[in-house]
């Protein structure tokens, strides 16, 4: 019997095939992006992990300078000499294709014995690894990006991705440096030790590098990537609703006839639960399986940003685990219960002989509607909350998340009551009909426009976000990016020549004088400058001490960037200690859009005294434009600079805008993918109202309206409701925009941005979305004007 | 000799492109650039206490008998390996590896150190004496009076040593052959250290007190490549004299078993092949591996036939190449104390 009930429920598919993709459709799509996005997410923080385990040493504390600079290998004998059991590691960075590749200079003599890096290097059986000119090991991406070295290369496979491991020796000449990184502490020392002080007075020991330090630092990347599978996944959602609301609608003759037979209400919700069970297991292998096309397409993109962004080192190559396609499964399963709790609800409390009635049902979502109205006020008090109370990332995404949701459950109560002033104040029996006809149909199409309204929002907030970003970000660069050209001597020693060379053909020669270093505690730069009106005239300041630039040339104090003023609450006034252990206050506050690092500027006399290594070899060339290109070949000729050690102003800008678009790139395409769903969405619920609004359309016809007017109107109807939901989503978008510029990305990033309006885009988006709407209404409205009168006759003859 | 020099092969694989994997450990390579030992040269000391980076490995290589107070027996080894990666002698392409351990009634205590060459971690200066590797050293004002620390996390010793006689030339005056078919090494010993100190053991300090035996040995290729390792003894008899032997056994034929005779003033007489004989006796389970633990070695010419007993049959060095290492007590025509090496057991 149950094969029997279950063959005559199935057997609605096959008579509408239809609504058997749109149902597949829906659920594959919310899973797709939801576990394409979960697979990015994994991936990276695969590679955090496996690169930490690495650079940490597996997780072994370290000993590094107080002021972060390199140590000596003086230092490093010393303390091997006096029972200290550290190893060396040099960290640099080797240019490659695409993008840098990490360099790891170890020292397999001394390494951990249980380290990942030297196990990789006895391991790999590679002989030749020792010396200046020994072989450079990495996994086989990260050898193809690292072509230019030849043969030197040796393809080691399971090492951790974007890192190159190489002897000290090697290392040191390929990164030019003769001094170590860090010291990792072996984690058994030997009995007798001298005290650390007593060797090295400037190192300390370090807590290792972990990958949560980098997670730390990228967690705002995975949380927007997050925020948006889950969107999708929502709006996804509401196409299942849809699917399985129609179908269980459509099958309430087959559900009575059942009953009557004698099947029970339980084994009717066991027997459709069991159907939707297989749909969702089906639809969710699909969906991973276009998950994974979807993240093996935006995972270059993402890796590029995270190495651009954050230098962490993850390989464009996707690699899942079984526990990946099981969770996909497990979201396709879920999702479809939470879509179709409602339907299956109603298919319990089915009385067998209940008749139709379609404006009862209304009346019953008129009560539901308020409830949800309840929720949407309760939803936007907990936002508010978060937004007033917060203050970390979490809680604004909580904001974000409950304006939005919010928005959504709202938007049936506010559409409703905009068709009631409507219907108020139009004439005529027809229009009056039509008004009344679309608030009869709000319910069953509320869904769809509460998922059109979460896609336009989205669009709007985001696109509002990464607009305003650009504008900032463009004219940002333009005042900071005021030299012409920017030159690096080929070393130390050729810069008394080259500046020899340079000052007469220039008006001014500004030194770009560096050093990475942690400044209170978290990766950063300290920029030397010299007193120059290039700075004056086009510093972009946030807040500055009267008399500025006079008082940073004295030696007064130093600037610092916005990020670093925002985290640790910094503002003009207030002291920093530098690496070092020296204090300086600050001075004013400037933007630096686009940088992760905190960022610190100081004279250039006191970054020479007081970090002697930093590097001397960039100078910022102020000169007519128009000389700009003759400069730089004779340059080429004078001193056989490479064409890489000399950036125009323009190369650099296109550079930052190309990393900009980078970041946004995958969201961009997210957000597509998320307006395409809701298209769907209308269209599915469109098409099931189309089916049931017989009865109510029938009357009409038989009153004189022409097939034609009829399908003229649901056209019109779709258009309108669109359009109502569109300027709703106005608003809500703003707002979402608001909350990503002045909440999210500010503990994000570290940076706040100022919000633009973009009407243009809003007109473009109003368009696209009411093309979508009449698309998704041509169909039905082309239905019902070219159905056969006989059917609309037959509604008066059948008992629904 | 002990042809312990196998050990520092494994480092050389990591440096050199590895050359024909024969012999144990792969060292039965053939020269490229290398010095090759010379048997008309004579030592002149103290220059040769120092390094000879022209050749390709060398060590610098004590073991010791002591007793404590109560005169439980240990045993204590000090090891330094040089070994260069290329020819050419430069102090960068020089590898050190150090070996200390203590054999003692708690279990063998086992430390090794590896180190890169040219930037002062590791190293050998002839006069005044000083071999060292990271903390651990061999420091006199000479080679005769040193005195020698080393370390690991669970044990430490710091030990005076100190020797009257004259350092002994191994083989024909120092040139020591190891094959049938040529291979040599130069070699000689100060088999005659009369030590004192103190061992930090898991348990707490003990004095010591006992007997020392030096190695000092380098060459460029030592072992025929049909050899896949080595027995060799260096025995204190009680009667004075001092006998040094080893075996080196060959996959394709006849054991190699040459020795030296020792008299307690020093003069040496090599003892050629089948001059002196050592037999394996009982196995122990060691490292999961069988080991013979026991050993008869006989001198006829000199009326030697005594039985080698392992005292702490657990003295096995989990190093990087591992082997076993540790004390000895004989018994038969001439009691004493020795040290026993053993390499290539699989």
């Amino acid at each position: 019997m149950t094969r029997t009930v279950l063959s005559a429920l199935l057997s609605h598919w096959r008579r509408r095939p239809f609504q058997f993709v749109t149902l597949i459709l829906g659920l594959a799509l919310a899973t797709a992006l939801w576990s394409g996005v979960q697979a990015i997410n994994a991936e990276a923080r695969k590679s955090y992990g496996d690169a930490a385990s690495v650079l940490g040493g597996g997780g072994l504390s370290e000993l590094v300078a107080t002021n972060g600079g390199p140590i000596a290998p003086e230092t490093y004998v010393a303390l091997r000499r006096a029972g200290w059991l550290v190893s060396p590691v040099i960290d640099g960075w080797l240019p490659g294709d695409p993008g840098r590749v990490r360099l790891l200079g170890m020292d397999p003599l001394t390494a951990p014995r249980d380290g990942a890096a030297r196990d990789a290097i006895f391991n790999s059986g590679a002989s030749g690894f020792l010396g200046a000119d020994g072989v450079l090991l990495a996994a086989p991406a990260t050898a193809e990006r690292l072509a230019g070295l030849g043969d030197r290369i040796r393809v080691v496979d399971g090492l951790a991705p974007g890192i190159a491991f190489a002897d000290l020796a090697s290392a040191a000449a390929l990164l030019e440096v003769d001094g170590y990184s860090r010291l990792l502490l072996l984690p058994d020392q030997p009995l007798i030790q001298q005290p650390l002080a007593a060797i090295a007075r400037d190192l300390i020991v370090e807590k290792p590098a972990t990958a949560d330090d980098l997670g730390r630092l990228t967690d705002s990347f995975h949380l927007n990537l997050t925020a948006f599978g889950l969107l999708s996944f929502a709006v996804g959602l509401f196409i299942v609703n849809g699917a399985v609301g129609l179908a269980f609608e459509q099958r309430r003759p087959v559900f009575r006839t059942l009953r009557a037979l004698g099947v029970t209400s339980a084994q009717l919700v066991a027997l459709l639960t069991i159907e939707l069970l297989i749909f969702a297991i089906i639809a969710g292998a699909i969906g991973i399986a276009l998950g994974y096309v979807i993240a093996a397409a935006l995972l270059p993109d993402v890796a590029a940003t995270l190495r651009g962004l954050y230098g962490a080192s993850v390989e464009g190559t996707l690699t899942l685990s079984p526990l990946w396609w099981a969770s996909g499964i497990a979201i396709a399963v879920l999702g479809t219960a939470l879509a179709s709790a409602t339907g299956l609800w109603r298919v319990a409390r089915l009385q067998p002989l209940a008749a139709a009635q379609p404006r009862a049902w209304a009346m019953a979502s008129d009560r539901s509607m308020r409830a949800q109205l309840g929720l949407a006020v309760l939803c936007l008090l907990i936002a508010v909350a978060a937004g007033v109370f917060g203050g970390s990332l979490q809680s604004g995404f909580v904001l974000l998340g409950g304006l939005l949701l919010a928005a959504a459950l709202a938007l049936p109560s506010v559409l409703s009551a905009l068709v009631s002033v409507a219907a108020r104040l139009s004439r005529g029996v027809v229009t009056e009909w039509f008004w009344a006809d679309t608030r009869q149909q709000l319910p069953g199409l509320s869904l769809a426009l509460m998922a059109l309204l979460l896609a336009l929002a989205a669009n709007i907030g985001v696109g509002t976000m990464v607009e305003s970003f650009r504008l900032t970000f463009t004219g940002w660069l333009d005042q900071r990016l005021a030299s012409e050209l920017y030159v690096t001597a080929e070393d130390d020693a050729q810069v008394p020549a080259l500046l020899a060379y340079l000052e007469p053909r220039t008006d001014a020669i500004l030194p770009i004088w560096s050093v990475e270093r942690e400044v209170l505690g978290a990766p950063g730069e300290i920029f030397g400058v010299v007193d120059h009106p290039t700075y004056r005239e086009n510093w972009p300041m946030l807040s500055a001490a009267p008399d500025v630039w006079d008082r940073l040339a004295a030696g007064d104090g130093a600037l610092v960037n916005e990020q670093l003023a925002r985290r640790e609450g910094l503002s003009v006034g207030d002291d920093i200690t530098m690496p070092g252990g020296w204090v300086i206050s600050v001075l004013g506050v400037y933007s630096d859009y686009g940088n992760p690092l905190r960022q610190v500027i100081i004279p250039n006399a006191v970054l020479v005294m007081r970090y002697p290594e930093a590097e001397r070899r960039d100078f910022g060339l102020r000169l007519p434009r128009s000389d700009v290109d003759d400069l730089k070949r004779d340059l080429v000729e004078e001193f056989g600079l490479h064409e890489d050690n000399m950036v125009d102003q323009a190369a650099i800008k296109a550079f930052s805008l190309s990393i900009f678009e980078r970041t946004f790139a995958v969201t961009g395409a997210l957000n597509v993918l998320t307006l395409a769903v809701a298209g769907i969405a209308i269209l599915t619920s469109l098409l099931t109202l189309a089916s049931m609004r017989l009865p109510q359309l029938a009357p009409v016809w038989a009153l004189g309206m022409t097939r034609r007017t009829l399908g003229r109107i649901e056209l019109i109807r779709a258009l309108v409701l669109a359009a109502l939901t569109f300027v709703l989503s106005i608003p809500v978008g703003l707002a979402l925009a608001w909350v990503l510029l002045a909440v999210i990305n500010v503990e994000a990033f570290g940076w706040r941005l100022p919000m633009y309006l973009f009407p243009a885009d809003w007109l473009r988006l109003g368009g696209l979305s009411l093309i979508a709407a009449a698309l998704a209404g041509l169909w039905p409205a082309r239905r019902l004007a070219t159905r056969p009168p006989a059917d609309l006759i037959r509604v008066f003859a059948h008992e629904r | 000799m002990n042809a312990r020099a196998l050990l520092v092969t494994l480092v050389l694989a990591l440096g050199a492109e590895a050359a024909g994997a024969q012999g144990f450990a792969g060292l039965g390579v053939t020269e490229d650039g290398f010095a090759l030992p010379d048997p008309n040269a004579r030592f002149a000391y103290p220059d040769d206490h120092g390094a000879h980076p022209e050749f390709r490995i060398e060590w610098w290589y004590v073991t010791a008998n002591l007793s404590g107070p109560d005169g439980t027996a240990y045993g204590v080894q000090w090891t330094l390996f040089r070994n260069a990666l290329k020819p050419g002698g430069a102090d960068s392409d020089q590898v050190w590896m150090g070996h200390a351990a203590i054999s003692q009634p708690g279990g063998h205590l086992v430390a090794e150190r590896l180190a890169r060459g040219g930037i002062g971690q590791a190293g050998v200066v002839a006069d005044p004496f000083h071999a060292f590797i990271d903390e651990w050293n061999i420091e006199g004002p000479s080679l005769s009076s040193v005195r020698i620390f080393a370390q690991g996390t669970d044990f430490a010793y710091d030990l005076d040593l100190k020797a009257d006689a004259p350092f002994v030339p191994q083989g024909q005056n120092g040139y020591s052959v190891k094959s049938d078919s040529g291979q040599a090494s130069h070699y000689f010993s100060q088999p005659f250290y009369r030590v004192s100190g103190v061992l930090t053991l898991p348990s707490g300090p003990v004095a010591v007190t006992g007997q020392g035996w030096l190695d000092r040995e380098w060459s460029s290729q030592p072992l025929a490549e049909t050899q896949t390792g080595w027995d060799w003894v260096s025995l204190h008899l009680d009667s004075g004299a001092k006998l040094m032997g080893y075996r080196l056994r060959d996959a394709a034929g006849d054991d190699y078993t040459v020795g030296t005779w020792i008299e307690p003033d020093g003069t040496p007489t090599p003892l050629a092949p089948g001059e002196i004989v050592l037999t394996p006796g009982k196995t122990a389970r060691v490292a999961e591996r069988s080991v013979p633990v026991a050993w008869r070695v006989e001198v006829p010419g000199r009326e030697v036939d005594v039985t080698l007993a392992a005292i702490y049959p657990d003295s096995w060095m989990p190093t990087l190449v591992p082997y076993w290492e540790g004390p000895v007590r004989l018994s038969g025509s001439h009691p004493g104390v020795g040290f026993l090496e053993m390499t290539g057991y699989e």
